[in-house]
């Protein structure tokens, strides 16, 4: 057998063959996670409570936290590593976000600047043909 | 002419590189292309997604998410998933070790906590009908029961697959095709959490605000 | 018990309408009671229907794409028709809830289910064989993806005789398309018919990148694939990335028109606009979707028929994947005038105008790939110049329509009308019949006339020029899209030359169906005994025409670009040795399977169902969806062995003298 893995499936954190101490590392990867996304869970729940903090900031801080744990469960539950072996897998998933990011920031973009040129006073209610 | 371009055959020792390797072993095209097929959901998420963000001011004189939302709900259906997300990487470690008995006990504990998940998710739904939000009252209210029902639809999708998963490990035991499958399966597991994180941050979180 | 049908949904009052459903169905009828007779039953379903082979699937894909093609077409007639006659008081023989229908199914029909199965079925074809592979990555969904195809084709042919197709052009917008403004099933068989294909062409998608990115003959780095296999790779991760914004939309749309909801709608805080955006957030990729195979299409006929390899194929890899990123940033061009504003039309318009910049470096390769080569007049390479110089026209319009100023003048005219049928005909059309005439002769062993072939060519070229460059000047002068009738006298003279050209266009159709007639009957004379009848340089050719189910009997070795090419001069130069006896080993092909054809009938049921609000029917149909996947998933054994002396028998009834 190869000694090093060349190509790896994405989320696999283990070679089929091998075993137990790969077992444990596995294990130990997924408590690691576990405690990670906890913790960022935990702190944006306090976070959207709390008043403590500068309220305009929180919607940043939000967002901050929700992909740091993005990240956290990529790296320690669904195993993408920086590896050669990864590569493919790590183009895919960038891919992905790339599209993401534009669909939605570019709607959001679009949406806004519509609804501030199209729609000079906010709610006009006889704009709204009720049902 | 076929036998001439078999030329050549293990005369040239281990590719450079792994692209010249020849095609990949089953294992991975098979989750290569399960993982294509989730990001393609991710993008389709992401248009709901939008969506939702386009129109949650949009409540047309209707209840706001400020009114409607409970976080202690949440916060129990985010653990609920995130346990199940962590059972499910335990299974798949039984899995390659091959412990039938380990892999029904993290199958049957990320199903409970899946169910759990989506029993809250229908009482939550259930109440907000019975205030009269509905999805007919508001565009917002659109797009919040069809961004979060679609989650809770996947979820639902996935507890179905766990079960036909955990019936054919009885009955086939570990072959290829099931191992391959359970590997897939964890993948969208995994998946419907990272979109939780997503949801409960912009729709629950900065929603309820 | 059966929804909102009724008999009032068969359409016994409109002439022109019943014709047509007679006419389709006696055609069917006929051809199910012609292979019942002969008793073709059995070949039938046994080699084609449950057929996982990519190969008979991408014939089968072309096949459809095919004969949709003729509906649409039929389609495009009638409208030209229409314009031709009715101007002043005149209101021309098709009433105007008709003539909606006819341009929303032309359109639909023409990108869902003309181009679409076209460039699919040429890339299921052509790009494992090009890989050096035996199958694509998942043969059984390969053939779901197919019959999804079909099934959305057959949705929308059935809306010809129960109900109606929408009036709401191709990209039915709401609040047009809202159950307030559309309350019959034409808009539903639109969208069911749609979410359906479009499932398929996702599954497909996700295929054809795990096949690409995952499946390649030993040594076959990237940047030894062919041109063809990256154009595919493009255009697959685009349908990857798109389809699902489509999904979406028109989830949104059918949750508003089925269960009340308010996305879309007037009222409530819905906002239409939203699905303007997300629709082309899909469309314009999907325009690339279309467009990028063609390229690789005419990439690989222009090295071919040019006896050189491709000029600048680096730059040709970066060109296509700039276009793959760039497609999706370009989307709001399609609705410049819906009030986004300065800042926001000008960024998508500088991004549309840069986009043209890739096309163009592919434009000039192709070019200089021509210059100094030896180029053999064949007919694929005439539709790759007739594309390159037609392309180019439309190229230039496109850039014009970029320019947000001049999109305002023009938009919602005829000019935008022959924008996109000037790229959308002489690029994807013309790339699908170069490649149709290029790997005809592999998939069936003998080529095609080109005599009708050429003819075809011309045909089509006039035609073409005919029928849309009128319409420029016509967008110009102000005339809007759609029109069922006009007042305007001095449109009518330019209305008959495009219809003319329409003319001339079905005289170029018919050519191509006494082409295909003719090349059959002549076919004994006609047979590539070579497996390599272009003199190609990629590995396709490297096996006999047809090919066997397995490609190949061992999966080649690729040292360099251009593998077959190099190939043949290294054995020509005697450095190939070839091992004698050849030892032919036993080869696991995925077995056959009814799972794609038996998915493909509940979903039709399921769409049918759910179009007329029959539920009962539509929980049937997803029962039986679901009960199929099961079977499937249950099977313990998917591949069937092949013995090593049926392989070497059937090399031995071939015998390919490539390396002459």
């Amino acid at each position: 057998m190869d000694p090093t893995p060349r190509d790896r499936a994405p989320g696999d954190e283990t070679m089929p063959e091998a075993k137990r101490e790969e077992t444990l590392a596995g294990l130990q990867a997924y408590l690691i996670g576990l405690l990670f996304a906890a913790i960022l869970t935990a702190t944006s729940f306090w976070t959207a409570t709390t008043s403590v903090l500068w309220s305009p900031g929180v919607a940043t801080g939000l967002v901050v936290l929700a992909i740091a744990q993005m990240g956290v469960h990529l790296v320690f539950f669904l195993h993408i590593t920086t590896g050669p072996d990864n590569t493919n897998n790590v183009l895919a998933l960038a891919f992905g976000i790339l599209i993401v990011g534009l669909v939605v920031i570019g709607s959001i973009w679009i949406m806004a600047h519509l609804n501030a040129n199209m729609m000079p006073s906010g709610n006009l209610p006889n704009l709204q043909m009720q049902r | 002419m076929t036998t001439a371009i078999a030329v050549s055959h293990g005369g040239h020792g281990v590719p450079p590189i792994p692209s010249m390797e020849g095609p990949a072993p089953k294992r991975i095209v098979v989750s290569f292309g399960f993982w294509i097929f989730l990001l393609s959901d991710i993008v389709m998420f992401s248009a709901i997604f939008a969506t939702y963000a386009v129109l949650a001011r949009a409540t047309a004189g209707g209840p706001t998410g400020a009114q409607l939302f409970h976080l202690t709900t949440v916060g129990v259906e985010t653990t609920c998933l995130l346990l199940s997300t962590f059972t499910c990487g335990l299974m798949s470690l039984a899995i390659n070790l091959g412990r039938r008995g380990a892999t029904y006990l993290g199958g049957a504990v990320t199903f409970l906590l899946g169910a759990v998940f989506l029993t809250l998710e229908i009482r939550e739904f259930a109440a907000m009908f019975a205030e009269g939000a509905t999805p007919q009252r508001s565009a917002f209210l659109s797009g919040f029961f069809t961004l979060v029902g679609c989650h809770g639809l996947h979820v639902a999708i996935g507890l179905i697959w766990l079960t036909v998963m955990m019936v054919q490990v009885a009955s086939k035991g570990f072959s290829p095709f099931v191992h391959h499958r359970l590997l897939c399966f964890s993948l969208f597991w995994h998946a419907l959490d990272i979109i939780w994180v997503a949801l409960f941050s912009i729709v629950y979180l900065m929603g309820a605000r | 018990m059966l929804g909102k049908l009724s008999w009032s949904a068969v359409p016994i009052n409109e002439p022109i309408d019943m014709i047509a459903s007679c006419l389709m169905i006696l055609a069917i009828v006929g051809i199910l009671i012609g292979i019942t007779v002969k008793g073709h039953w059995p070949y039938l379903w046994r080699e084609w229907l449950t057929s996982v082979d990519h190969k008979r699937i991408g014939v089968m894909y072309c096949l459809l794409a095919m004969v949709m093609l003729l509906r649409g077409f039929t389609d495009a007639i009638m409208m030209r028709a229409q314009q031709a006659f009715a101007v002043g008081g005149a209101q021309g023989y098709l009433p105007a809830e008709h003539y909606d229908q006819v341009f929303s199914a032309h359109g639909t029909i023409m990108i869902f289910f003309v181009a679409m199965p076209f460039i699919v079925g040429l890339m299921n074809f052509a790009v494992p064989l090009q890989l050096g592979v035996r199958d694509v990555a998942f043969p059984t969904l390969n053939s779901i993806s197919l019959w999804l195809a079909a099934s959305g084709a057959l949705l929308v042919n059935i809306s010809l005789v129960i109900g109606n197709f929408a009036r709401t052009g191709w990209f039915a917008y709401p609040p047009l398309s809202e159950l307030r403004f559309s309350p019959d099933v034409g808009v539903d068989y639109y969208l069911w018919a749609l979410q359906i294909s479009g499932v398929g062409t996702l599954l497909g998608g996700v295929n054809l990148v795990t096949t690409i990115l995952k499946l390649r003959a030993p040594g076959m780095s990237y940047m030894r694939m062919p041109m063809f296999c990256w154009t595919a790779l493009a255009s697959n991760l685009l349908i990857v990335a798109a389809f699902p914004v489509l999904t979406a939309a028109f989830a949104m749309l059918l949750l508003d028109r089925y269960l009340g909801f308010h996305f879309f709608t007037v009222g409530h805080g819905g906002n239409m606009m939203m699905y303007v955006n997300l629709f082309w957030v899909w469309g314009h990729p999907e325009v690339y979707i279309l467009i990028l195979p063609p390229f690789g299409v005419f990439s690989e006929v222009t090295a071919t028929f040019s006896g050189k390899p491709l000029f600048g194929y680096r730059s040709m890899v970066a060109a296509t994947l700039a276009i793959c990123v760039l497609s999706f940033m370009v989307w709001l061009h399609h609705f410049f005038t819906m009030g986004a504003g300065a800042n926001v039309n000008a960024v998508f318009g500088i991004v549309s105008m840069v986009i043209a910049v890739p096309t163009g470096v592919k434009i000039f390769n192709w070019l200089f790939t021509m210059y100094g080569g030896r180029v053999r007049f064949a007919v694929p390479i005439l539709w790759t110049i007739g594309f390159m110089i037609t392309f180019a026209i439309g190229g230039a319009t496109g850039v014009l329509l970029a320019i947000p100023p001049v999109d305002f003048i023009v938009h919602d005219t005829v000019f935008l009308i022959a924008h996109f049928h000037n790229v959308i005909i002489a690029g994807v059309l013309f790339g699908a019949f170069a490649g149709y005439n290029y790997w005809f002769p592999k998939a069936f062993g003998f080529t095609l006339d080109e005599g009708w072939g050429k003819a075809a060519f011309w045909c089509w070229l006039i035609g073409f020029y005919l029928a849309f460059m009128p319409l420029y000047w016509l967008g110009l002068e102000g005339m809007p899209r759609r029109m069922q009738h006009y007042q305007e006298v001095g449109w009518q003279p330019w209305l008959m030359v495009a219809g003319a050209g329409a003319v001339v266009i079905l005289a170029g159709i018919a050519c191509q169906i006494i082409q295909l007639a003719v090349s059959i009957r002549t076919r004994d004379r006609r047979r590539d005994t070579t497996g390599d009848p272009w003199n190609g340089r990629t590995l396709e050719w490297a096996t006999p025409s047809p090919p066997p189910m397995w490609n190949f009997a061992e999966l080649p070795q690729v040292e360099g670009e251009d593998a077959f090419w190099q190939m043949k001069q290294l054995a020509r130069d005697g450095k190939l040795r070839a091992a004698v006896p050849p030892a032919y080993r036993a080869i696991e092909m995925p077995k056959n399977s009814p799972t794609g054809f038996i998915t493909a009938f509940f979903a039709v049921v399921t769409g049918f169902a759910l179009i007329w609000h029959i539920w009962w029917m539509a929980g049937l149909g997803l029962l039986g969806a679901f009960a199929t996947t099961l079977v499937f998933a249950w099977r313990d054994v998917a591949e069937a062995e092949i013995p090593a002396e049926v392989v070497a028998q059937f090399y031995e009834a071939h015998p390919v003298e490539t390396l002459r």
